[in-house]
């Protein structure tokens, strides 16, 4: 196995990080990246397409992780405002707590967080998976359109407003339902589905135990009859 | 966009170098408002039955100022310069000075009133403004501070936070008020306010000032702001005893708070706080929608 090689941002500046990370200066497929001192830095490991892995040892600012591909980052700390926003693919695991719109219209991968997650997670995701240890803020899930959003926590107000096809699980309470969000049944497929997800991202959890929301399917088309609240 | 931070200091010890933890949290902030910066510092109350100011004139004469001051006055006026704004005290009603002052010519336009609160800004890079007024040297309890990205109005040093909440309170906001043109009307038609700018942040300190005037306690009127406050904001409010925090209930705008048994502190982004004495070990949380967060000796 090859040493892992430690960047210091206190000694350079973010742009080569990403420079580094993005192996836009070799011909690199592999590797593994320890990121020091980050200081809440902006943009830090985004844009990766190579199946690295880094690990940011510290709180990480806006956009961490945004855009990966293939990718494993571990953010050791908490993550500021859109972590894995627009992920294709890859994994992103944060120990902490994720800012507001975690994972934000996330086309594919994995993104796990250990603690909580503020207002809007998973707002417009379009097919990645996010599993939340803790509890999610406010308008999570909005408009959210494919992949699922597992909490084992609380989920804040207006939950999945306007959902779409994603599928969203909670452990614990819902604040109240967005619009034509609803709770639906749950049966073994669901109850695997719920395993599988909490097992990739290493948390404990009893699957049988959370409830399905999804959408009533009510705000797809522009009706007539409500022509009048325009 | 804009800026804000907060800084209180639990441990007496570090309050030789709450100017020197101060700035760099601010100039952190410049990317969010490069255009003016401002600051409020708690560093000592006025002896007693005397009342603090802090006035702004750029090119006045404040040895003449001060000799002017104390003979239409009639009492001793001690004015400490500091670059363009200076600190006006004197053992007379705070009305008294802060009217004085404003009836000058050239008027000295009032940035604070109180017994300990002293208010710094002007136009210009935060580095700049810091260099300035000496903040780096700085000690005290705890100071507020503002980077300005404008939005609302001009970007002039009247537009520019920390704005003046009545005795020794200050805020500085973050964000934008949708209902500041009627709500300023309202509260200068009805309830006699005094307003010195267009600025929609100004309305909001003038606001929490009036709610402060009908007996309300500072989390009582930032309570009560949720209800009348139309608009986005994260506002810092600092008193003479320490600083609240409040997001609005769709929390648009940035917040993040520390707090180690030394200090507490609050910033729009957390690199704000990465360079503060034992930062890792902190408790760093995000301030939830709506609620307010108070910090202080009280």
């Amino acid at each position: 196995m090859s040493a892992r090689e430690e960047i210091d941002l206190d000694a350079v500046p973010v742009r080569r990080l990403n420079r580094l990370l993005q192996g836009r200066d070799s011909a690199r497929q592999a590797g593994s990246f320890d990121v020091l001192n980050p200081r809440g830095r902006h943009a830090l490991a985004a844009g990766l397409v190579d199946p690295i892995d880094v690990v940011i040892h510290g709180h990480a600012g806006y956009y961490c992780a945004g855009m990966n591909q293939q990718a494993r980052v571990t953010v050791a700390g908490n993550a500021g405002t859109g972590v894995a926003e627009n992920m294709m693919s890859g994994e992103v695991r944060v120990h902490g707590d994720a800012s507001q719109s975690a994972g934000a219209a996330g086309w594919g991968g994995l993104l796990a967080i250990g603690g909580d997650a503020s207002a809007r997670c998973g707002i417009s995701m379009k097919g990645i998976e996010i599993v939340v240890g803790g509890s999610v803020g406010h308008m999570t899930g909005f408009m959210a359109q494919a992949g699922c959003l597992v909490v084992c926590g609380d989920a804040g107000a207006a939950f999945g407003d306007s959902i779409y096809e994603a599928e969203l699980y909670v452990l614990g309470e819902v604040e109240t339902l967005g619009a034509d969000c609803v709770e639906k049944d749950m049966d073994d497929r669901h109850v695997a589905r719920i395993g599988e997800l909490l097992g990739r991202a290493g948390f404990a959890a009893d699957a049988s135990a959370f409830r399905r929301y999804g959408s009533a399917r009510q705000l797809y088309h522009f009706r007539i009859d409500n022509a009048a609240a325009y | 966009m804009c800026g804000i931070v907060g800084l209180y200091l639990k441990n007496p010890e570090l309050r030789t170098r709450l100017g020197s933890l101060f700035a760099p949290m601010l100039t952190e902030m410049t990317e969010r408002g490069p255009d003016s910066a401002g600051l409020a510092v708690y560093r000592d109350q006025a002896p007693t039955g005397r009342v603090r100011v802090t006035v702004r004139a750029p090119g006045v004469d404040w040895h003449a100022t001060g000799e002017r001051a104390s003979s239409e006055l009639g009492t001793p006026v001690t004015v400490t310069p500091m670059a363009t704004h200076a600190v006006l005290e004197a053992a007379v009603d705070g009305e008294v000075l802060r009217d004085w002052a404003q009836a000058g010519d050239p008027p000295l336009r009032v940035t604070s009133s109180g017994t300990t609160l002293e208010i710094y800004k002007e136009i210009g890079l935060p580095a700049a403004v810091l260099e300035r007024f000496g903040v780096p040297q700085m000690s005290g309890t705890h100071m507020i501070g503002h980077t300005r990205m404008a939005t609302e109005s001009a970007v002039t040093t009247e537009g520019a936070h920390p704005f003046n909440t009545g005795d020794d309170l200050c805020l500085v906001h973050n964000g934008s008020l949708s209902n500041h043109h009627r709500l300023r009307d309202w509260l200068r038609e009805h309830q006699g306010l005094k307003f010195q700018t267009e600025n929609d942040s100004e309305v909001a300190a003038g606001y929490l000032t009036w709610r402060l005037m009908q007996g309300a306690t500072i989390a009582e009127a930032l309570e009560a702001g949720l209800r009348d406050l139309d608009g986005f904001y994260t506002f810092a409010v600092g008193t003479r005893d320490g600083f609240s925090v409040l997001r609005d209930p769709i929390a648009c705008k940035p917040a993040v708070m520390a707090e180690t048994d030394d200090w507490v502190a609050m910033a729009s982004e957390f690199r704000a706080l990465a360079r503060l004495p034992s930062v890792d070990d902190a408790v760093v949380w995000e301030p939830r929608p709506g609620q307010v967060y108070s910090w202080g000796r009280a």
